[in-house]
């Protein structure tokens, strides 16, 4: 069974169609890329699947769930993560303090006034493995908006990680950051991927990074589906090239 | 988070708590009466409570005194028509209060930002109207007249709250405590931090899983709750309740105390009532004009204090200013040698 399945999906806002007819599988433990030039539907895709607004029309099936009317907050506790474009993190709380908010409201614990120990144990545990997945222990007690632009993001995948979802969306995880932060996300998703068996969906801009981590790529161009395949099959797939590829660089 | 920070909290926690609990003593040392003090405690937790809503949630109710309001009449009618019980009387306030925040709050909870503090204004206007006409139950223009707040009878001994104002203070600064210790545990909560991530950022807080229009619903009914229960003792207070304690002015005024103390801190609301309420005290005996003189020193604090009295980080101004002399006296030996 897949882990996700968007079937026949369209987004229209009035007459703009920013997504149209785009059907996508994502199989358990994959890692596939989401690609496509400016003003593609990347991130109105990545929308769609996340639940920030339902689909015009199509389906959307999480885990054998059909979830395409399902609220935001009620995909995440099915299982589904996801990081923004621009980072939103919570900047005046400690990063640890980030993390534990998450942490406590994948447990369960939203509403409640206090804790057994028992509980906040288990809390704790969650937030230590994953800031030391992420190796932000030695950032742990200094605020999130005062790190630089790379540990924001890393944070805000921490975050998602707290969340202990089957399914990770990543948008554009390297934006705007240097080669360095560069190498170092490349590295935490490659290791999330094949050491944790994360389920990813990746939008990327950077074609190496693409190239060099996804099992498989789905290209959109126009809000349309143009090709699907293994990263030999899209480098060599003509219509990419075409409208993408061959226009870049 | 580091034990600096919580020792200085710690320091805040037991000046506050001191000077509390000593003010009958020392309040008329410094020219101040009973009453003044009083109202200041009850004030204060009027602006705390207010506090918990905007400062912890990032919501800004403009209505507020709507629900203080209603938590005065609610408890002067029940002394003038049901009982003869002060805390049942206050009980039937806060209720009065507290639900009418909650059936308004859940259904104006999805409007956002400036939208919202409009919708709450509003509602707010309608609460203050009603008092303002309904002179057979309220007393319309005049206020509410012909209650008493009544001793309170505890079997071996009788609280005279009525003709013992310190009594009354003490039963203020109780239900004071009872107020603040709530909303002060609520924020330490896994609940409360869903709040602080909802101030923080709502977007993220929505796709971790929280259903931000739940929790601001819980956050600004709690709120209401609370406010009503100062303003059942401001009503018990003065034993008279009239509608401008309904009226968005004084919604402002309690807004007014949040940004004077600081928005950002738990125990800045009660520094920034008692600065404005001795301060109102004061220019309203020297002249008819003091809202003007008030005006000018809440200008002159936001410019100097953007984030309140309690916003400075104390801690640190001590620091630099003893690190400066540190500094200071290597240079003079310096040029001594």
């Amino acid at each position: 069974m897949n882990m996700l399945e968007v079937q026949n999906v369209t987004k229209a806002f009035g007459s703009l169609v920013a997504v149209s007819d785009v059907t996508l599988h994502v199989a358990p433990g994959e890692m596939r890329a989401v690609i496509g030039p400016n003003g593609a539907g990347k991130t109105t895709f990545f929308n769609l699947i996340s639940g920030f607004f339902p689909p015009t029309s199509g389906r959307i099936v999480f885990d054998g769930k059909d979830v395409t009317t399902e609220p935001a907050y009620r995909r995440v506790a099915t299982g589904m993560a996801r990081t923004f474009q621009i980072t939103e993190i919570f900047p005046e709380l400690t990063v640890r303090e980030n993390v534990n908010i998450a942490a406590e409201v994948a447990l369960g614990y939203r509403l409640k006034p206090w804790l057994s120990a028992q509980q906040a144990a288990g809390v704790k545990a969650r937030v230590d493995e994953v800031m030391e997945l992420t190796g932000l222990e030695s950032k742990a007690r200094r605020l999130v908006g005062e790190l630089s632009h790379g540990d924001q993001r890393v944070a805000e995948i921490a975050m998602s990680l707290a969340l202990s979802p089957r399914l990770l969306l990543l948008d554009e995880p390297t934006a705007g950051m240097g080669e360095q932060e560069t190498e170092e996300i490349t590295q935490l998703v490659r290791r999330l991927h094949k050491e944790n068996n994360y389920s990813i969906v990746l939008i990327e801009h950077d074609m190496q990074i693409v190239f060099h981590l996804a099992d498989r790529i789905t290209v959109l161009d126009q809000g349309h589906l143009l090709a699907e395949g293994t990263p030999e099959e899209i480098a060599n797939n003509e219509a990419v090239q075409a409208a993408y590829l061959g226009k870049t660089e | 988070m580091t034990p600096t920070i919580d020792r200085s909290k710690y320091v805040t926690l037991g000046v506050i708590w001191l000077l509390l609990l000593t003010m009958p003593y020392w309040l008329p040392m410094v020219g101040g009466y009973m009453a003044l003090g009083t109202r200041v405690v009850i004030m204060g937790l009027a602006a705390m409570s207010l506090n918990f809503l905007l400062g912890f949630t990032g919501v800004l109710s403009f209505g507020h005194a709507a629900f203080f309001g209603l938590g005065a009449y609610g408890t002067g009618l029940a002394l003038k028509y049901f009982t003869h019980s002060t805390p049942l009387a206050l009980v039937l306030g806060v209720l009065l209060g507290g639900i009418a925040g909650a059936v308004l709050g859940a259904l104006i909870v999805r409007r956002r930002g400036v939208y919202f503090a409009m919708v709450t204004i509003a509602f707010g206007q309608v609460f203050y109207f009603i008092a303002f006409r309904w002179n057979s139950l309220t007393g319309g223009d005049d206020g509410l007249r012909g209650f008493e707040r009544q001793p309170i009878d505890f079997g071996v001994w009788q609280a005279d709250i009525l003709h013992r104002p310190i009594l009354f203070y003490y039963f203020v600064l109780l239900l004071f405590a009872i107020g603040t210790g709530a909303m002060g545990f609520l924020l330490r909560s896994p609940f409360g931090r869903t709040l602080l991530a909802i101030r923080e950022n709502e977007r993220r807080a929505r796709f971790l899983g929280v259903p931000i229009e739940q929790h601001i619903w819980l956050s600004f009914s709690l709120s209401c709750f609370f406010v009503a229960l100062a303003g059942g003792m401001y009503a018990l207070l003065n034993n008279f309740a009239d509608p401008t304690m309904l009226n968005y002015t004084q919604s402002g005024e309690i807004v007014i105390m949040i940004v004077l103390g600081g928005i950002r801190s738990f125990w800045g609301p009660l520094i920034g009532a008692a600065i404005f309420v001795v301060l109102q005290d004061y220019l309203s005996s020297l002249t008819t004009n003091w809202m003007s003189f008030l005006g000018t020193i809440f200008v002159l604090m936001v410019l100097f204090f953007p984030r309140g009295v309690l916003g400075l980080n104390w801690t640190e101004m001590f620091r630099s200013v003893l690190g400066r002399s540190r500094q200071t006296r290597p240079q003079e030996g310096g040029n001594l040698s």
